[in-house]
């Protein structure tokens, strides 16, 4: 009888066992934003970009401080100003067993601008390269039309997939699972529109042994949701924790916080579509201004010296963002050190305003979305009571971004919060899509909302972004960042800090890029 | 009957047709799509070509004509995000919701009803007392943050229930439920309590009043004269005449909750068409606003359809031919 129990009882302990030690290698992360598909191709949307770095892989990756490091591809180089040789890894296999090599990069690029439906393709990457040559299975040779100093850069962000999938698969086929392979360290399990994504590691990847077997991200938008399923130990990482929550995670000892700034910057453009009128501007009575106040960089300056950034961020975003002086925060390659964030300065802010022939100020209306940035709405709030200390009737309007968009895009403000990550990580691009004068057939100053225009910025825009030599073309932007700042082309406010949360137990090494990647979570010694 | 169902058929296309060209006009003057679909990093030519692939380069006008052609081979468009049929994107969510309705109507009439009965009985006891300032508080905080709370106190306190999500699902005639399964029913315990907890005090509190005010009928005297146990008038003689009110709101309160499910489905992360139709109209997806919006409208003609049928059913007086009305 002592022996039946016996034997039952190992019976259930070996039973148990491997129970146990699969449930310590599993793990759950809370998202914030919802993965509209498993497709790589079909929609440029850093949520998805984020969690399909799990399936597939680029040429090219980055590493959490934004730096471009080798994943499938081992090396590369210009080897004149129109053509990159790219050499790529051998001994790479797919999730279904075939090998990498040249030919998939070339079936992957090929399907990129073609994927049907797509809402924001993955073209604009890929376009540049006007002539692909094969040399030998793992050495590709790209050829672009104009020096094109972005292409690493630009191709870290296009995901290789098999040529078999990559020549007939659609979107349909990743979203099922079917066609869902790549070479990237976990596989593809399960995928519920709006809920979940599941994931299983990859035990053959190349780059070594992954911390977990299986990886469940769980869709919680709500901020208050993901919060508490951190809490209640449902999951074991969140991203994006709500600022009025940080301060209450940092003291629990339960919980670790993990926050790196980002290479978004929020930011406020002033409308300069007109010499004359600018709208929702005017005099305090009311009465229209003579002329567009915005188009006199003294005025933009008082503008600028009259928000206090330090007290937004430490009161309004818990000290989770950074004030600004560029647009991109001085880690990145072709930041100046020169630009400071310009201080608080209210007297001499109403002194330049005096300066420019507005000696009582003015009144205007702020615009931001609110739904979009963290605390958008209460910067916006913060910046008018700011105003209102020198001199200026500041009004503030706010509304949610499926309207606040359309409207900003078609200059109906004057003066516009926005934000812009840069995902290039370098500052020539986020200058020629900001502030080069509008002009979107040629790509300068696609999003330049303002339609601030500077020859002389252009013209160092446009020299910069021809150069080859990296060092040449660093000093080259920081010139350009330091004329347009020194202009006050647009009003910098902070970078914003991204947070993620961990559960005992649990480290995250934080990203620039916002992506939250199983692979940077480990498992710690409790 | 005939004339009658024919009339009905020709209305609710009419409304249909005034429904969609409202929504479509509605979600234009909104925003344009493309400002939060298309990377903001993106050049011109990618605007342009993804203006072109959702068929949005056209002029308002031949993008609604383009969805009533289709609409009339049962095409409502495919989704600008997911690049699914809008329809299917809904079918697969709505199972959900409704089963989540469901759960919180049950909840709410059999907890509400016995529970304002006794208040209605015992007015002055302590339990009567206890119970309607329960009511109270049901009625007054509202849903948001009554969910959190019961996430703080039983996921994150206690650990009793999941926090999130929706638990193992079954097929039952096809359909996808989780009440059958107990990982099912331990996901679903908290979003139903937390939505039908507002009904609930509304029910209770209808009850309660129609009681007090039968008990002082003749006729529930008279039967208590004639000697009938106190079972027996309660059963037959008050909660027979007072369910037709309740009943009537009852009715019109289940449409109302598969509307307020939507707050309760985002703190809970329940994957529902309500959740579903407010990101939809986050990011402008057009095609399934639209088709979200017919599918209701479709459900609450059926409905009516029905209640009217039903109604000349019971009520012989009431004539659907209408002719002799006139």
């Amino acid at each position: 009888m002592l022996r039946m129990f016996r034997i039952a009882a190992i019976f259930i302990l070996a039973l148990a066992a491997p129970f146990a030690s699969a449930k310590e290698r599993e793990v759950a992360i809370g998202l914030q934003a919802a993965i509209t598909s498993i497709d790589p191709h079909y929609h440029n949307l850093s949520p998805n970009n984020s969690l399909l770095l799990h399936i597939y892989e680029p040429l090219i990756n980055r590493d959490p401080n934004g730096k471009l490091v080798p994943a499938l591809a081992t090396s590369w180089r210009a080897v004149d100003d129109l053509t990159w040789e790219f050499k790529l890894r051998r001994n790479v296999k797919f999730h279904d067993g075939t090998p990498f090599s040249a030919e998939d990069v070339v079936a992957t690029y090929k399907r990129v601008p073609n994927v049907p439906n797509s809402p924001s393709s993955m073209a604009t990457f890929v376009k540049p390269i006007v002539e692909t040559r094969v040399v030998d299975p793992y050495t590709i040779v790209f050829k672009t039309a104009t020096p094109h100093v972005l292409l690493p850069s630009d191709l870290a962000s296009v995901y290789i997939i098999p040529k078999a999938v990559a020549e007939k698969a659609t979107t349909e086929d990743f979203n099922s699972g079917k066609a869902a392979i790549g070479t990237g360290p976990y596989k593809f399990a399960e995928y519920v529109p709006n809920q979940r994504v599941v994931l299983t590691a990859n035990y053959g990847y190349w780059g070594g042994e992954e911390p977990w077997d299986k990886v469940t991200f769980k869709i919680l938008s709500n901020p208050a949701a993901r919060v508490a399923a951190l809490l209640s130990g449902d999951v074991q990482m969140i991203e994006t924790v709500p600022t009025s929550d940080i301060a209450r995670l940092s003291q629990d000892k339960d919980f670790a916080l993990a926050s790196k700034v980002t290479n978004r910057v929020i930011y406020v453009h002033l409308n300069q579509w007109n010499d004359k009128t600018v709208p929702f501007v005017t005099a305090k009575d009311g009465k229209p201004l003579d002329r567009n106040p915005f188009k006199d960089a003294r005025v933009r300056k008082a503008l600028s010296m009259a928000i206090n950034r330090d007290a937004i961020a430490e009161r309004i975003m818990e000290k989770k963002s950074v004030p600004a002086g560029q647009l991109l925060p001085d880690s990145f390659y072709g930041t100046s050190r020169k630009l400071k964030p310009l201080k608080y300065d209210p007297e001499g802010a109403k002194k330049l305003l005096a300066e420019a022939g507005y000696p009582n100020g003015f009144a205007l209306t702020i615009f931001g979305p609110n739904n979009r940035y963290i605390n958008d709405d209460k910067i916006a709030q913060a910046i008018a009571q700011f105003y209102a200390r020198a001199g200026i009737d500041a009004k503030v309007e706010t509304m949610p971004s499926s309207v606040y968009f359309t409207r900003a895009t078609k200059g109906e403000f004057g003066y516009m919060l926005l934000g812009w990550g840069t995902e290039s990580n370098e500052q020539g691009s986020s200058l020629r899509s900001l502030l080069a004068t509008h002009d979107p057939a040629h790509g300068m100053g696609v999003t330049n909302r303002a339609r601030y225009s500077n020859p002389v910025l252009d013209k160092q825009i446009t020299e910069a972004l021809l150069t080859m030599d990296d060092k040449k073309r660093e000093a080259l932007i920081q010139t350009a960042a330091e004329t347009a700042m020194g202009d006050t082309a647009l009003i910098p406010i902070h970078y914003e800090v991204s947070t993620w949360a961990t559960a005992k137990g649990f480290r995250y090494t934080a990203r620039t890029d916002q992506y939250t990647l199983a692979r940077d979570l480990r498992p710690v010694a409790r | 009957m005939l004339a009658f169902t024919i009339r009905r058929l020709g209305q609710s296309v009419f409304v249909l047709a005034v429904m969609s060209l409202l929504v479509f006009a509605g979600v234009y003057a909104i925003g344009n799509p493309l400002e939060l679909l298309v990377n903001p990093q993106a050049d011109e030519v990618e605007r342009l070509r993804a203006a072109a692939a959702l068929g949005l380069d056209k002029p308002i006008v031949e993008q609604y004509a383009a969805f009533v052609a289709n609409a009339f081979s049962g095409d409502l468009g495919r989704s600008f995000v997911y690049n699914v049929p809008a329809i299917r994107l809904i079918l697969d969510k709505l199972p959900a919701t409704l089963e989540l309705a469901a759960a919180a109507m049950v909840l709410a009439i059999t907890l509400g009803i016995p529970l304002g009965l006794i208040a209605g009985l015992r007015p002055h006891s302590w339990i009567g007392r206890t119970i309607m300032a329960g009511s109270i508080v049901g009625f007054s905080l509202p849903t948001f943050w009554v969910g959190l709370v019961l996430i703080m106190v039983f996921s994150v306190q206690l650990g009793w229930l999941p926090p999130n999500g929706r638990g193992e699902t079954v097929l039952l005639a096809g359909i996808p439920v989780s009440f059958l399964t107990l990982d099912g029913l331990r996901h679903l315990a908290m979003p139903a309590l937390n939505l039908a907890l507002f009904k609930l005090s509304l029910l209770v509190r209808l009850t309660r009043a129609g009681t007090r005010e039968a008990l002082m009928q003749d006729y529930v005297k008279f039967a208590r004269a004639k000697g009938l146990g106190p079972g027996r008038v309660i059963g037959v003689h008050v909660l027979k005449n007072i369910l037709i009110p309740i009943v009537t709101v009852i009715g019109l309160e289940l449409g109302s909750v598969i509307a307020f499910a939507i707050v309760t489905e985002s703190i809970f992360a329940w994957p529902g068409s309500g959740k579903l139709l407010i990101d939809s109209i986050n990011q402008l997806d057009r095609p399934v606003i639209v088709a979200y919006l017919m599918v209701t409208v479709t459900i609450f003609i059926v409905i009516n359809f029905a209640v009217d049928l039903l109604y000349s059913f019971l009520d012989p007086r009431v004539r659907l031919g209408g002719a002799a009305a006139h």
